[in-house]
């Protein structure tokens, strides 16, 4: 007779989990139309759809239960953060093509759910960061800025086909990030407080964006309340990258931008609290995760400030996602009774 | 209750704890039933010795099967009666298989043999140890260990801290909360004797801190001793013992070594109590308390008479006597599916629950582990479950061991919170004996291997010995010519020279 205790079980199902993980996106989402109109809700629309049929079709494929594999809400987590890490006037194709990679290369490849080496989302925005450099450097800026204003339904004929408009009117309303911006800047030997007088820059970050970045915070510590999440991951991110800014920002600070800039710009909340928290593609160990995230925050400063592009997030994530087994292994925890 | 001077273990669970159901009537004397089936193994260590046959009568409290050696304990006729036969029944065992027990008739009269109380305060420590040995007393919170060896101490072992499990952490029991609220007195007596035999200085009582009323009334019993009442928080598994003397003393056991090794021993309330009333009034280990739960229609507490049909527990608490039904023995974190409902009430039983489906939903679908680690912060040893998952999974039976498989005490935290409803603990087992079965066949391909290659050194040794005794006698052979050579020689000389003379004298 098979002894199958515990009999009892008390614990939210992945479903659950996931649901709280989307629901903890909604404040920084909310944010995101404010700023910038319904763009990017359109394409958490098209990665929405996309996912599911994708994730149906394979798992036809494999053989596997359709409904439990598209209810763990998975599929969905991962969508939502690519969308919301693509420029949100990027033509239609390119969230399909970006969360069909994310989901045939970056999970279904290695197995599905739980058996992702990396991060799905983090997989397909490497590889159109890669593939389509322009576009996906091409930000649209704050509404209110627009010298012409364009309303939520110019934003969609503009993603389903971007000829509408002449290529004047893109690119007034499109420009570099504010971390790309002073990237740029900086070689043409102008002193940091005067780059960011530019009007894209807000209080501490950019403007619009650092709102953003305050709604994942808030979504955030949402996840940290309910559980969701271990509180090392976002602490030593966000912590590492503090400290790192904090001394170069020292050292120099007319090249250098505050702290304060890196941790409220491009994608860094995010990163702290939605993209390095996938438990699957992250250590499990306590000690592990502080290494994982700090490592990642030490790599993202590193990209952003010497590398070749404006945010580092997506890279820094996928290497330290390789060294995940070996990280575990070196940070196993003292077991009760042992030395 | 007030929590102090605790030390916390990493996680722990704390499920419903459903413990009121089960108190609020006072423990009950089961009747005796029509028929009593007394396992010889209700014990850890050897089988107990039959002393009757088929037809005996016999009295209560009376010896039926004697301790084997000193890790044994005996059986006592529960109540005066007939010995029926002894025959292979089903026990209370996740195994599900037969054993041997005897079958007592009770005559309903109830005659106790002549009960022989011990002096105890006038005994020392050797003679009462020596009369505990009798007793029959085993570890009444489930391990059942025998009592009187936990007693014994060599030479370079001294005991400074007796340990007194009342922790009782399993939801649905009550068996100990009860026994601590009608009975602290006895409790706390069987302490101090258990203390004294042991030489202990120290005698620590750890109690959950959900059980008030058993606390007052321990609290009562101890006062004009020196005996201290701990509160620990009520999260489970703190009545695990090492669990315990870490909340209690801040000891972490180390691995391979038993608490004894520190200078601590661990008894339940309910063990200490039947130690107290063994000496005391003369009364073997004949009954315990039992806590029958669940679904029953009157969950409660019975004082119930070892070999008593599980049945007739569930009747007297209405329960269903659907042989449909489920019951399960123990609490839900670590209990197991009752093979039968005609089983014995054993040493061990200290909680049967009649499952439902509303009290233990079957089980949800699994899916896969998401490494949330949610079961490495709830595991009370600090393991990693979900690397023990993977390798126990993948039959990577040597990795499984070096992340301290064998460390896992089988508590039940890790599959209790995994949101992949992961049978956790069962992936644990299955390693865990298959890794004993490997080392067990290697020791014997080992043993094997050690023999045939003594054989084989055996045979080569014979035969080299062989062919030196062969070379030994050709070469006694070749000597025995050569001496008899050697003879006819001197012979022949010898003759010459007696020619010679002879020819000389002729001469």
């Amino acid at each position: 007779m098979e002894n199958r205790s515990p009999y009892i079980v008390n614990a939210p199902s992945v479903s659950i989990i996931m649901l709280k993980v989307l629901l903890a996106l909604i404040p920084g989402i909310a944010l995101y139309v404010l700023v910038f109109g319904l763009g990017v809700i359109i394409n958490i629309l098209l990665a929405s759809l996309t996912v599911i049929l994708t994730e149906s079709v394979i798992l036809a494929l494999r053989k596997l239960p359709i409904k439990p594999f598209i209810l763990d809400g998975s599929g969905l987590v991962t969508a939502w953060l690519l969308a919301l890490s693509i420029p949100s006037i990027a033509p239609w194709w390119i969230i399909v093509l970006g969360t069909l990679l994310c989901i045939i290369f970056g999970k279904h490849l290695y197995g599905g759910l739980g058996y992702n080496l990396f991060n799905p989302a983090m997989v397909g925005y490497a590889i159109l960061l890669i593939s389509f450099p322009s576009i996906m450097t091409h930000w649209q800026i704050p509404t209110n800025l627009m010298t012409n204003h364009i309303n939520w339904l110019d934003q969609i004929s503009i993603i389903f086909n971007s000829n509408v408009f002449p290529k004047e009117t893109l690119d007034a309303m499109s420009s570099a990030t504010p971390l790309d911006y002073i990237k740029t800047q900086l070689t043409l030997h102008q002193p940091l407080n005067m780059i960011q007088q530019d009007k894209i820059f807000g209080f501490i970050g950019g403007r619009g964006l650092e709102l953003i970045n305050l709604g994942y915070l808030a979504g955030g510590l949402y996840l940290l309340k309910e559980k969701i999440i271990s509180w090392h991951l976002p602490v030593a991110f966000l912590s590492t990258l503090f400290l790192t800014a904090l001394i170069f920002h020292i050292a120099a600070p007319d090249t250098y931008a505050s702290p304060l800039f890196h941790i409220m710009s491009g994608g860094s909340m995010l990163c702290a609290f939605f993209i390095i928290t996938d438990p699957v593609s992250a250590p499990t160990t306590p000690k592990g995760k502080i290494y994982f995230a700090a490592g990642i925050a030490l790599l993202v400063f590193i990209i952003r400030i010497f590398g070749g592009y404006p945010e580092g997030i997506a890279f820094a994530v996928l290497l330290f996602n390789i060294c995940v087994p070996l990280i575990d292994s070196l940070t196993q925890p003292r077991v009760f009774g042992h030395k | 209750m007030q929590l102090k001077n605790i030390f916390k273990f990493n996680g722990g669970v704390h499920p419903d704890e459903n413990k009121i159901i089960s108190t609020r009537l006072p423990i009950a004397k089961l009747a005796i039933p029509k028929k009593l089936v007394l396992p010889l193994r209700q014990h850890v260590g050897h089988v107990a010795k039959v002393k009757v046959k088929p037809g005996d009568q016999v009295l209560k409290g009376q010896i039926i099967a004697e301790a084997d050696g000193n890790i044994s304990a005996a059986i006592h006729a529960p109540t005066s009666g007939k010995i029926l036969k002894i025959s292979e029944e089903v026990l209370p065992h996740p195994s599900g298989l037969p054993d041997f027990c005897i079958i007592i008739e009770p005559d309903f009269k109830d005659t106790w043999i002549e009960k022989k109380p011990i002096a105890w305060k006038k005994l020392d420590k050797t003679q009462l140890i020596e009369a505990l040995s009798q007793s029959g007393i085993v570890g009444l919170g489930g391990a059942v260990f025998p009592s009187h060896m936990k007693l014994k101490t060599n030479q370079n072992q001294t005991i400074n801290t007796l340990v007194i499990n009342a922790a009782e952490c399993e939801p649905f029991i009550t068996c100990d909360d009860m026994l601590m609220r009608e009975r602290a007195d006895e409790i706390i007596q069987g302490s101090l004797i258990a203390q004294t035999i042991l030489g202990a200085e120290k005698c620590v009582v750890g109690i959950e801190d959900n059980k008030i009323e058993a606390y007052e009334a321990l609290k009562k019993a101890a006062q004009k001793t020196l005996v201290e009442i701990k509160v620990v928080p009520t999260l489970y598994p703190s009545g695990d013992a090492k669990r315990l003397i870490f909340l209690l003393m801040g000891i972490e056991v180390p691995k391979e070594k038993r608490s004894v090794d520190l200078g601590i021993q661990v008894f339940n309330v309910a063990t200490v109590a039947a130690i107290y009333r063994y000496l005391e009034f003369g009364e073997p280990s004949i009954s315990r308390i039992v806590t029958i739960t669940g679904a029953v229609k009157t969950p409660q507490n019975y004082e119930v008479l070892f070999g008593t049909p599980l049945s007739e527990l569930i009747k007297t608490a209405g329960g269903s006597l659907n042989k449909q039904k489920k019951f399960i023995m123990g609490g839900p974190m670590m209990g197991f599916d009752l093979p039968s409902i005609d089983v014995p009430v054993t040493k061990a039983m200290n909680c049967v629950i009649e499952s439902s489906p509303e009290l233990f939903p079957a089980p949800k679908p699994v899916m896969p582990c998401i490494r949330c680690a949610r079961c490495a912060d709830a595991c009370p040893v600090n393991l990693q479950p979900q690397e023990l998952y993977w390798f126990s999974k993948s039959s990577q039976l040597e990795k499984a061991r070096e992340y301290n498989l064998f460390d896992c005490i089988e508590c039940g935290c890790c599959t209790y919170v995994c949101p992949s409803n992961i049978p956790l603990v069962q992936f644990y087992r299955y390693a865990k004996s298959e890794i004993i079965a490997q080392d067990k066949s290697k020791e014997a391909a080992n043993t094997a291997r050690e023999r045939n290659e003594f054989r084989l050194a055996r045979i080569e040794r014979e035969k080299k010995e062989r062919a030196e005794r062969h070379a030994q006698k050709a070469l006694g052979a070749q000597d025995k010519h050569a001496e008899e050579e050697k003879k006819s020689t001197i012979a022949a000389a010898m003759e010459r020279v007696k020619q010679n003379q002879q020819e000389n004298i002729k001469n």
